[in-house]
Formats: structure tokens, C-alpha cells, sequence
């Protein structure tokens, strides 16, 4: 078995087949980073899966889940400060929470060189909106890489450390989900495990690093004048690719993975645009541009959501008096989701409708599959939460959302998250929909991991203005919804075991009475608590707790001799309430076309939590010998 | 060689990304330039979870274009169709494993189950070659997936690719216990596709 950790470390040129997030690995080993922070989401934990995979004792840099993206870029920050090249990685929507943090970066000079790679989710994969970050790099001035295959994410990021050591300023690399995700055989350089002098280099004198009133401007201009040397030096970077066809009438400029996307469309088209594929998309490099510009008659801007490059180019053409008659956005779809390769042939059709063969229709009618929406694991403490919560509350009452496994639970046949905003926003919503309201009840669920990463803001509030709500607290001891990342109440971090933050003793420290406890499995208990917390006055608090079922059988499966005895259903007894499997919803359940429910073995964990819903009691875990 | 794009379709649990990397690395054995993706994240909770590999030299996204699969292989009986609808082009193979995990809706009593004859109703409209994978007695419902990579083999289905290339890369992916019983598996010679 060849194995990810040795493979990272190999100490002479190699190639192997990996991930765009493993590939980023290596670079870090290769660039000599010291300091790599992060929080998880999708699509960047892998990153965190393939640091992991190297065992600590060989480990050539220190690693950190943070309480959150904005700590995270702080340690990051504060390492490079010292003079350790740092990177920070997280998932697109954790950059507003890093902002407040990341903004300031470029006012800086940052001694050791910092990496910011972002993980963008055009299409929405797994994220509440598909914001495109490019943005924020121009807000901080600070400039962008972005590859396009695991291949260019190893390149990549050794050149943007490179720059961003070179000139003490951040550089981001910006990833967006199937770049992260794609898969690739790849060329690496050797490394050789040096030692390190790790003497704290951070230094007053050259400071002052206090940027207030009159002493953000040279800070400002140092900033801006860091940018204009990247656009000089993304003029000759070799990082950008030209692709060639002695075509002066039709000339395409993208990025990232649409760019492949564009290949394959170009297989089908007979007329080859030339193409400029340009890797540092911020600065623009203007005398880059113009030239591509001057030499076609018609540009296609190919670039993913917002309009950025466009603007830039056609600014570019106007102040340069260049007559190229340059292509963008059309129309609102062109700004939403992936470019692939299907939503670039659209595209490339709706400018140059001659290029490209008409879209020979494949598809013939044919029965559609039913949805098959994501959902809660079989054995979910989640699930006999929602279903327990329900019957404690009225149909007209409002429940929050938040992020986590737990959002899940907005849909059928639970029915418990009314409306999402983002990360750790339930308690703050809740309380100001509780404002002029004594005739619904206000609920705001909120997972254990996000209870530390922006949770607490929002519940020392409610405590603080008095707001009158119930929280419910979906304590699974992990970060489950990314992939099991610990958090500061499981007991260990990411290096090692470390005292747990027990979560109802910081909520007792804000001076909260009113906080109840208990496991989701005992689900009468948990519906008489939430009725009596509901009718409290002011915030009450319930801690409904059940450990992560797919974390707990995954560690079991690997135990030898460990066997699921799934539940079954006693045919004799049920009296075909479908409550089981309309109203719990476990996905174990199967509901067959003679109206009988019986249980998927490859699914039921055996873990009972269902066997207390059925009115009928027709629910048993089976008996070993009947098997 | 022709790109030849490869199809993977299943729910979040089954096990499609040991097989995808098992296909994607028996590519890269025989020598062909190979690239893929796979679902992560969010939709791993019992959604639909999907990976993708494409072979040949003018494989450049990772991403296959809509009905431009020439193989689909689905671990279950409804994402068999809805990978058909998706992404497999007419003519093209189907190779599924046929176990169901109802969606919410069936279970819900909102929509109908797929039956094995619908499956074989628009394998036949759309000229596709429909490869059934099942096996009563499987000692691990996690097996499935090799289940469907020796029906692979066996009908060599995706051209040029040997008995070694898969067996080696099980060996990169697997090791002790683990990888002999996939390999004993996919080596053992009981009938299985019917």
C-alpha cells in the first residue's frame, strides 16, 4: 500500500497520483512553510487529511484546526511576524469571517511570508452562497494565484510562497472546488529535511505595526506599491500560458478551472481563438492584457461569477485606446454556478454562435429518478432530536437554523430550520425575531463546533439585552458535517489530548440559569425539556447530546470481529402507523410496495433509536441466533 | 486512444471512492494520460455522490460534459438511472450493482420505487449495454464496489486495461486483511453478472 505520509516526505523527485489538495502539501514541504492554520470546510479539509497523514514526530511544520478563520489567520499571521513562512487555508464563506483580520495583512510587512489559500465553491457545492473571493483581494490589495489542476496547485503555491517571502506581503492562492478535488499524476522536486532556525525574529524597531489615523498611510502606500511590483512581475511570469493559434480574429482570456473547461469545448470548435490563460489574476497585468488585446479583433472574457476581469480588461482597453471589441457577461446565468465544460460550450455559443456544432440533443425522454436529497446518517442523534423537538413545539412557532450536519434537519419529514444566514447567526436571528412577539416562540439550533467558532457572540447577547428564546445546543462531540475535525469540547486537538471545554460550564460562566441536558436517544426526556424551556422567560438553553454515529461505527468497523445487529420489524405487531419511516425517517427503513416497512441491513447500524417511536412496538433489535 | 469518460454514481456511504481510485490508477498503469474528481463534503450524507475519471490525451476538465459518458457504473439501482439521464451517451455501457437505498420520496410514499425493469426498459431505448451486478451471499455489503470493478474486468469493459493494472492498484490502496479479501473476491471465479 503506498502511503500518503511517506509519500509527502520523499526526499527525492517523484510523481505520484493525487488530489489538488494533497499536491498543496507537498508544496508546503517543499517551500519550507512552518506554520499552516486552518478551519475546516468543504471543499479544503482534505489539506488538513493529508498533513495528518505524516505522522507529528515527522511532521516539518506545525498544524492547527483554530476556533475559527479569522483566529486561524491571526496564528498565521503572528507566526510569519516571527519569521516563519505561514500558510492559512479554509473554505470561501470562512473568509468573511477572516476579513476583519485579513484586511489589515497587506499594511504589513510580514517578515516570514504568509499564504492565504482559499477554497472557492462556484456552483455551491457545499456552501450557503457561491461568493467569489477575488473581491476581498482586491479590498486588502492583496494578490491572487489561481491554479487550475492539482498540477498548478503544487507550482503555484511554491512561487507564491516564494514572492511572498521575497516581499514580506501576503499572496493568496485561490482554489475553487474541483480543483481541490480533481485528481492527477504529478511531477515533484525533491526536498531535503533541513534544520531550522526557529529564533523568534519579530522586531520592534522596524515597526511601528500599530496602523491608526495618520499612520495607516505609508503603510497604505507601501501596500499599493507592493501590488504595482507583482503586476510588473506577472508581465514575465512564466506561470501564465499562451496558447497560440495564429488567430487575430477571435482571442479568449480565462482562468483557473474553466480554462479546461474550454479545452475540451475547443475539441468540438473547427476555428482554434487564441488563448490566454493568465495565473496571477490580480494585479492584472496591464501591458499582458493590452498586448493579447491589440493583436485580436474580438476578446472573450471566460471567467467565473462576477465580472471582475471584465471590467478590468475593458478599463484596460479604454485607457490603452484599443478598439478590440471585448466580450463578458451576457446574462444572469453566466454569473451563477461552475464553469463546465457544458456551461462553456453555452457560453462560447451565445458570443460566437459559428465556432461551435449545434448542441446535438442526447437525451431522450425517459423516467426521472426521484431526488435523493442529502440526509442524516442511520443511528443520527440529529434525528431523534428533530423528532423529539417537534412534538414540543407548535407548527407556528419559528426554528433557526445554523450551520452543520444539523441544517439537515430544514428538511422533510422534519421540517426543524426556517432560515439559514451563516455560521453561528441562529441565536442573533432568533432573538431579534423574538422582539415584539408573545405569540411565537423562538427556537435557534446551533452545533457544538460553530458554538466556539461564532456561537458565543450571538448567546452572551441574548444574555446581555435579555432576548427570549431557546437555543438548542446539537452537541455530537466533532465537527461532523467537514469530516470529524475535534473542536475545543471534544478533548483533544489536533496534536494531541487536551482538557475538553465543556460547553454547559461556559454557558453556567455567562450566568445562564436556565440550561438542560440530555442524550437525543431519550427522546421523552427531551421533548419534556424543550416544552419546559420554551415557556421560560428570557434565553434557556437546552444541550441535547449524542455522540456522532458515522465518527463512532467508523472507529468500530475497524475493530476485528465487530458485527451490526440491525434492528428488525415483528410483521405480527405492526399496525402500519408509518410513523417509523414517515415521521423518524431513519434512510434504514423500507417501505415496500405491499405496504410492509422492513429494514435495509447494508444501512440500519443497530443502534435503536428508532425502537421507541413505533406505537405499535413492533420495532426489536434481532436476536444473534436468528440470524 | 479515444477519450473514454467514466461515470461514477452512488449515495454517500457505499464506497465509490475506493472503487474511482481503483479505475482512475488502473488507467495510469496502462499507461494512459487519466484525470478525476469526486464528490466530498456536504452531499457524502446520504446524497447522491459521484467521482469522475477521464482517459485519453484530449481529456482535459476532470469534468465529463452532459450524456458524454461511455461507462457508467452505479452502486445503486436508482442512481443507475439517474446517472444514465445525466451523463451516459446513447450506446454507451451501464454496469450497476444492484442494491436499493430508497430515496426520501419512496420512503415517504411520494414516488415509486425503480425496478429492475425500467432500468432495462431505457438501457434498450437508448441502445446501452446494461451490465447487472448482484450477489446473494456477499459477506460484506461494503464490497459491492469490488463487486463491480471484477464485473468490469470480467466483461472488459473499459479497453486496455488488464487483470494486473486493477490488482496493482488495489495493492496501492489497500493493504493486510483489507486487500486480501477484496483481492480473493476479485479474483474468485463464481458467476456473478447476470
Amino acid at each position: 500500500m503506498k502511503k500518503m505520509g511517506d509519500m509527502l516526505l520523499q526526499e527525492n523527485p517523484f510523481s505520484e497520483i493525487v488530489m489538488g489538495n494533497t499536491a498543496l502539501v507537498r508544496a508546503m514541504v517543499e517551500a519550507g512553510t512552518q506554520v499552516v492554520t486552518s478551519y475546516p470546510g468543504s471543499p479544503t479539509p482534505e489539506i488538513a487529511t493529508a498533513i495528518r497523514s505524516i505522522p507529528s514526530s515527522k511532521r516539518p511544520f506545525y498544524f492547527e484546526f483554530s476556533t475559527n478563520e479569522k483566529v486561524a489567520t491571526e496564528v498565521a499571521f503572528g507566526a510569519a511576524m516571527n519569521g516563519h513562512l505561514s500558510t492559512v487555508f479554509f473554505k470561501s464563506v470562512g473568509l468573511n469571517v477572516a476579513s476583519d483580520s485579513l484586511v489589515q495583512l497587506s499594511l504589513m510587512p510580514i517578515k516570514g511570508g504568509m499564504v492565504i489559500v482559499l477554497g472557492d465553491d462556484p456552483g455551491a457545492n457545499s456552501s450557503q452562497n457561491e461568493q467569489d473571493n477575488r473581491h476581498f483581494a482586491h479590498m486588502s490589495y492583496t494578490p491572487i494565484f489561481e491554479p487550475a489542476s492539482p498540477e498548478e496547485v503544487y507550482s503555484f503555491y511554491l512561487e507564491a510562497a516564494r514572492v511572498s517571502r521575497e516581499k514580506q506581503m501576503p499572496i493568496i492562492v485561490r482554489l475553487t472546488t474541483h480543483v481541490c478535488h480533481a485528481k492527477e499524476r504529478v511531477r515533484f522536486s525533491g526536498w531535503k529535511p533541513a534544520a531550522y532556525d526557529a529564533t523568534p525574529r519579530f522586531n520592534r524597531s522596524e515597526g511601528p505595526f500599530i496602523p491608526i489615523t495618520s499612520m495607516v498611510f505609508p503603510k497604505k502606500r507601501r501596500a499599493l506599491a507592493n501590488l504595482s511590483a507583482i503586476m510588473q512581475y506577472s508581465y514575465g511570469s512564466v506561470l501564465h500560458q499562451r496558447m497560440d493559434h495564429q488567430n487575430n480574429r477571435y482571442g479568449i482570456i480565462t482562468a483557473g478551472l474553466p480554462f479546461l473547461s474550454l479545452l475540451d469545448v475547443l475539441e468540438k470548435a473547427g476555428e482554434q481563438p487564441d488563448i490566454l490563460k493568465l495565473a496571477v489574476v490580480h494585479p492584472l497585468s496591464r501591458n499582458l492584457v493590452k498586448e493579447f488585446l491589440e493583436t485580436h479583433k474580438q476578446v472573450l472574457v471566460l471567467e467565473e461569477l462576477d465580472n471582475i476581469l471584465e471590467k478590468e480588461i475593458k478599463q484596460i482597453a479604454y485607457e490603452e485606446k484599443v478598439n478590440t471589441k471585448i466580450f463578458g457577461k451576457v446574462d444572469a446565468e453566466d454569473w451563477i454556478g461552475e464553469y463546465t465544460p457544458d456551461k462553456v460550450f453555452d457560453i462560447m455559443k451565445k458570443v460566437w454562435p459559428g465556432l461551435l456544432p449545434e448542441r446535438t440533443e442526447k437525451k431522450l425522454p425517459v423516467q426521472e429518478a426521484p431526488p435523493r436529497p442529502a440526509q442524516m446518517c442511520p443511528g443520527c442523534g440529529h434525528r431523534a432530536a428533530f423528532h423529539a423537538i417537534k412534538k414540543a413545539i407548535s407548527e407556528q412557532d419559528i426554528r433557526v437554523a445554523d450551520i452543520g450536519c444539523h441544517t439537515l434537519g430544514f428538511l422533510p419529514p422534519y421540517r426543524m430550520g426556517d432560515m439559514l444566514l451563516c455560521m453561528g447567526a441562529s441565536t442573533g436571528i432568533g432573538s431579534g425575531m423574538s422582539l415584539f412577539n408573545d405569540t411565537r416562540k423562538v427556537i435557534a439550533f446551533l452545533g457544538d463546533s460553530t458554538f466556539f467558532h461564532a456561537g458565543l457572540p450571538g448567546i452572551i447577547n441574548a444574555m446581555f439585552n435579555k432576548h427570549n428564546l431557546t437555543l438548542i445546543i446539537m452537541e455530537n462531540g466533532t465537527t461532523a458535517m467537514t469530516g470529524h475535525q475535534s473542536h475545543a469540547a471534544s478533548g483533544e486537538n489536533f496534536n494531541e489530548p487536551v482538557d475538553a471545554i465543556p460547553i454547559r460550564k461556559v454557558l453556567e460562566g455567562l450566568g445562564i440559569h436556565q440550561i438542560h441536558e440530555t442524550d437525543t436517544y431519550q427522546m421523552k426526556k427531551l421533548t419534556d425539556l424543550v416544552k419546559k424551556a420554551v415557556d421560560e422567560p428570557g434565553l434557556s438553553v437546552v444541550i441535547a447530546k449524542h455522540p456522532c454515529m458515522l465518527k463512532q461505527m467508523r472507529g468500530k468497523r475497524s475493530q476485528s470481529g465487530f458485527q451490526i445487529t440491525p434492528v428488525e420489524i415483528q410483521q405480527d405487531d405492526c399496525t402500519r402507523s408509518y410513523e417509523c419511516v414517515e415521521k423518524f425517517g431513519c434512510p434504514s427503513f423500507i417501505r415496500n410496495k405491499d405496504g410492509r416497512i422492513t429494514i435495509n441491513p447494508d444501512l440500519c447500524i443497530g443502534d435503536g433509536s428508532c425502537i421507541q417511536v413505533c406505537p405499535s412496538k413492533a420495532i426489536h433489535i434481532q436476536k444473534r441466533d436468528r440470524k | 486512444m479515444k477519450n473514454f469518460n467514466i461515470y461514477l454514481i452512488g449515495v454517500g456511504g457505499q464506497g465509490i471512492g475506493l472503487l474511482s481510485e481503483i479505475l482512475l490508477r488502473a488507467a495510469d498503469k496502462a499507461g494512459y494520460p487519466v484525470k478525476g474528481v469526486d464528490t466530498h463534503g456536504l452531499a457524502q450524507r446520504g446524497g447522491i455522490v459521484t467521482s469522475q475519471i477521464r482517459i485519453g490525451e484530449k481529456a482535459h476538465s476532470p469534468l465529463i460534459a452532459e450524456g458524454e459518458a461511455d461507462l457508467l457504473v452505479a452502486l445503486e439501482r436508482h442512481e443507475a438511472l439517474r446517472g444514465m439521464n445525466m451523463a451516459l451517451k446513447a450506446g454507451g455501457t451501464l454496469v450497476y450493482y444492484n442494491a436499493v437505498w430508497q430515496p426520501l420520496d419512496v420512503r415517504l410514499g411520494l414516488s415509486d420505487e425503480i425496478g429492475e425493469e425500467m432500468i432495462q426498459e431505457a438501457c434498450r431505448k437508448r441502445k446501452i449495454t446494461e451490465i447487472k451486478v448482484f450477489h446473494d451471499h456477499l459477506s460484506d455489503a461494503r464490497m459491492q464496489n469490488i463487486a463491480l470493478l471484477r464485473a468490469i474486468h470480467e466483461k472488459g469493459v473499459i479497453p486496455g486495461l488488464t487483470e494486473a493494472h486493477y490488482r496493482e492498484s488495489m495493492e496501492d490502496l489497500m493493504e493486510g486483511a483489507m486487500l486480501k479479501k477484496n483481492l480473493d473476491f476479485f479474483q474468485s471465479k463464481i458467476d456473478s453478472a447476470a
